[in-house]
């Protein structure tokens, strides 16, 4: 069985992560002949003496004049062990948000530094937004590896550093792996580098091809968010009611006991169907219609859960934001929530602080600008069934958008988790891959 | 190095993944939108879209009709795929004729005869006259780099146009539909499929689809590079020599810019084993819209186009 695999990349301008892409891609064999020579051809234009990798990436015009990338770019590949979709974010500091758009949906994110510069403030505000979003496992691409000589301590302090910010981050340091590469000449992103002797882990595509594949846990609570409701009224199925969803924590399976939120009515599971026929259990990312054995009245926006671990059902939300909008949040504002399948009315009614992603602190604030993070309390209009971030990416976000252009504003995260900001100055972990 | 994985009693493939987020995606535009309706060509993504709205809803009908943008320039074999699918499964299927817009003025044919950049206009006048508000396309992200960064739900302004640099931050699976009056939004729930991915699904799912996408015997002419067939929009010019080979389609458009590749692949398996041995993208292959500059595609989808 094939799976897939879903990761971000992240840097700063010039770090090379287009370069990085673009190779990734090539030594894959995933880019075609007309794609290359479509690349040579803008190479020789631009007066380059060989083919340069990251135009394969760079998509719009705009993005080509100004040898920036603008917007997150999807791409595919595939090895023989696994599917690969890849959310390549820019690292223009005004585009951060594409960032958390990327992260959002990654299980695995590759962060790029220059091995001349190490760590910069681009690459601590990238690992902040990384690690509250709880991006499950981290990278860190040393990148350029050939402009310091490929020497090894350099390399060491920079991934010594790097285990020191996502630890003083709150994130789980045995989920991140420091490796050593060049992309423009290839090391050690698909081939092994004969540059780098002292580094014996493995190469990036190594990496991203054995890693396990991080979705929810089958025993965690059961969460499905309904999307309708499927009534035929037909001759063939005049009584059928499904309450369609996709699974989002835990397993669903005939005869389970459930609870019905936020109204609270308890029922069981009859059956969970699919075009394909009765499953004897879903899990998460499996698009399924419920059956429930009694009549409840259930409709889109309700969350279908366990019924012994239920979320809370609260309109009042602790909740971390990254603010994506270049209009401020102002504290008091009417906006729309959109939690789930269930779009509400909602206020911030305080903005505690903000973070402060170079000194690693929070910091008091009046307004939350483009690009920060910050903590709130959010009251809505109708209650909301809810997990903290940590516990379900799904039940644990949620977007603030603006009434009148629709636009979105921010990125939620409930439960405004305490990011454990220890002191820069903790005692330095052991470095190394 | 890294933990153990945690256990999914019912953990879904590539392909399975792929499907329940189409089929999460199609259901999310059945419960926010008011008039949704399907772009659908007789194509095979198009027709894969077709066959998820129906395993996304079952076993009530889809409760969507479908939208044809019609060149003209067809290929029979697709337009009887596209009558007789559309009758089996009940649907309800609008279809605005190019023919219509050139014959009233409202367009005029290109010099080089090609009626592809012309969908956009009966596109957008459609679905303004049909008060549209959710458009769900075929479009992947992996045919073309302009592509590659469109959103899975993305906005129209009233003139129809994609602004690339104003596109809305698409995070988790909340997808943010909201639009004024006179807006709508088109809708990708393949944008994360690749061609690959396609075939196989269709294999494993042995979805039917227009004959031509397998080898076939037919008469065609090197243009451009490619082999194109001789139909309504005109035939080989002087000094263009017809040859009669095994071609098939990689993909299928506008007669007069599609070109057909030489294959011998007649099924499915024979098709896949192909394309995973390709050298070429299909829109590389088989698509002279996009060769006529470096960003034809986003020029095209600024417009308006699909």
């Amino acid at each position: 069985m094939t799976d897939l695999l879903r990761f971000a990349t992240a840097g700063s301008v010039d770090d090379g992560k287009s370069t990085l892409v673009g190779r990734l891609l090539y030594d894959t064999k995933s880019v075609l002949a007309d794609q290359i020579e479509a690349v040579r051809r803008a190479s020789v234009d631009k007066g380059l003496a060989t083919p340069d990798l990251s135009l394969l990436v760079d998509g719009l015009r705009a993005e080509r004049e100004q040898g920036i990338t603008i917007d997150v770019a999807y791409r595919y590949f595939a090895t023989p062990r696994r599917e690969f979709v890849l959310a390549d974010t820019p690292g223009h500091v005004q585009y951060t948000r594409n960032t958390v758009t990327g992260a959002s949906t990654a299980e695995l994110a590759v962060l790029l530094v220059d091995a001349r510069y190490g760590l910069v403030e681009q690459t601590r505000r990238h690992t902040a937004v990384l690690a509250l979003l709880r991006v499950p496992r981290l990278v860190l691409a040393v990148n350029k590896i050939d402009l310091v000589d490929h020497d090894e301590a350099v390399f060491a302090a920079i991934a010594k550093d790097f285990t020191g910010l996502v630890r003083a981050l709150g994130y789980p340091t045995d989920q991140v792996v420091s490796i050593p590469v060049s992309a423009l000449h290839g090391d050690n992103v698909v081939e092994r580098s004969p540059h780098t002797p002292w580094y014996d882990g493995p190469t990036l595509l190594e990496h991203l091809e054995t890693v396990p594949v991080t979705g929810p846990e089958a025993d965690a609570p059961l969460r499905l968010p309904v999307q309708y409701v499927i009534r035929p009224g037909t001759v063939e199925n005049p009584d059928y009611r499904g309450y369609a969803g996709r699974v989002a924590a835990g397993t669903i399976r005939p005869g389970k006991s459930v609870v019905v939120l936020p109204s609270g009515g308890t029922t069981t599971v009859q059956a969970v169907d699919t075009a394909d026929g009765e499953l004897a259990a879903a899990g998460a990312g499996h698009s399924v219609a419920v059956r429930l054995t009694d009549d409840l009245d259930v409709a889109r926006g309700d969350v279908i859960a366990d019924s012994q671990r239920s979320p809370r059902v609260t309109s009042e939300l602790d909740a971390t934001l990254c603010w994506l909008a270049d209009t401020p949040l102002r504290p008091g504002a009417r906006l729309l929530l959109k939690h789930g399948t269930r779009t509400t009315q909602a206020v911030v009614t305080a903005l505690h602080d903000r973070l402060d992603t170079d000194a690693l602190q929070h910091a008091a604030t009046e307004l939350l600008e483009i690009n920060d993070i910050g903590r709130v309390t959010v009251r809505t209009a109708d209650p909301l069934p809810v997990d903290d971030y940590v516990v379900s990416r799904t039940t644990g976000s949620f977007l603030l958008i603006d009434p009148p252009s629709g636009n979105t504003l921010a990125a939620g995260l409930i439960g405004a988790p305490q990011l454990h900001l220890d002191p820069p100055s903790d005692p330095p972990p052991t470095p190394g891959p | 190095m890294t933990a153990a994985p945690p256990t999914t009693a019912t953990a879904l493939d590539a392909l399975g993944v792929l499907e329940s987020e189409a089929i999460h995606v199609f259901r999310e535009v059945a419960g926010e939108f008011d008039r949704p309706v399907i772009l659908f060509s007789g194509g095979k993504d198009s027709t894969l879209l077709v066959h998820l709205a129906v395993k996304a809803f079952a076993p009530a009908p889809v409760p969507f009709g479908l939208l044809h943008v019609d060149t003209g320039h067809n290929y029979p074999e697709v337009i009887d795929f596209r009558d007789e699918l559309v009758q089996r499964l009940g649907l309800r299927l609008e279809v605005a004729h190019v023919q219509e817009w050139i014959d009233d003025g409202r367009l005029v044919e290109r010099p080089d005869g090609t009626r592809n950049p012309l969908q956009t206009t009966p596109l957008l006048d459609t679905i303004a006259a049909h008060r549209f508000d959710a458009v769900v396309g075929g479009g992947r992200r992996d045919e073309e780099r302009s592509r590659a960064k469109e959103r899975i739900v993305s906005l129209r302004d009233a003139f129809g146009r994609w602004d690339p640099r104003r596109q809305r931050p698409e995070l988790w699976n909340l997808y943010n539909g909201r639009h004024a009056p006179g807006e709508h939004v088109r809708v990708f729930p393949l944008s994360n499929w690749t061609e690959l991915d396609v075939w196989r699904y269709i294999a494993r799912e042995g979805v039917e689809l227009p004959p031509i996408y397998y080898a076939h015997r037919r008469e065609v002419f090197r243009r451009d590079g490619m082999w194109l067939a001789e139909g309504p929009w005109g035939g080989p010019r002087t000094g263009e020599e017809v040859a009669t080979l095994s071609v098939r389609y990689r993909t299928v458009g506008d007669g007069s810019c599609t070109g057909a590749v030489e294959s011998t692949a007649s099924t499915v398996a024979e098709v896949i084993e192909e394309v995973a041995a390709s050298r070429l993208t299909e829109r590389g292959a088989t698509r002279a819209d996009d060769r006529l500059t470096e960003a034809a595609m986003e020029d095209r989808k600024r417009e308006g186009y699909f």
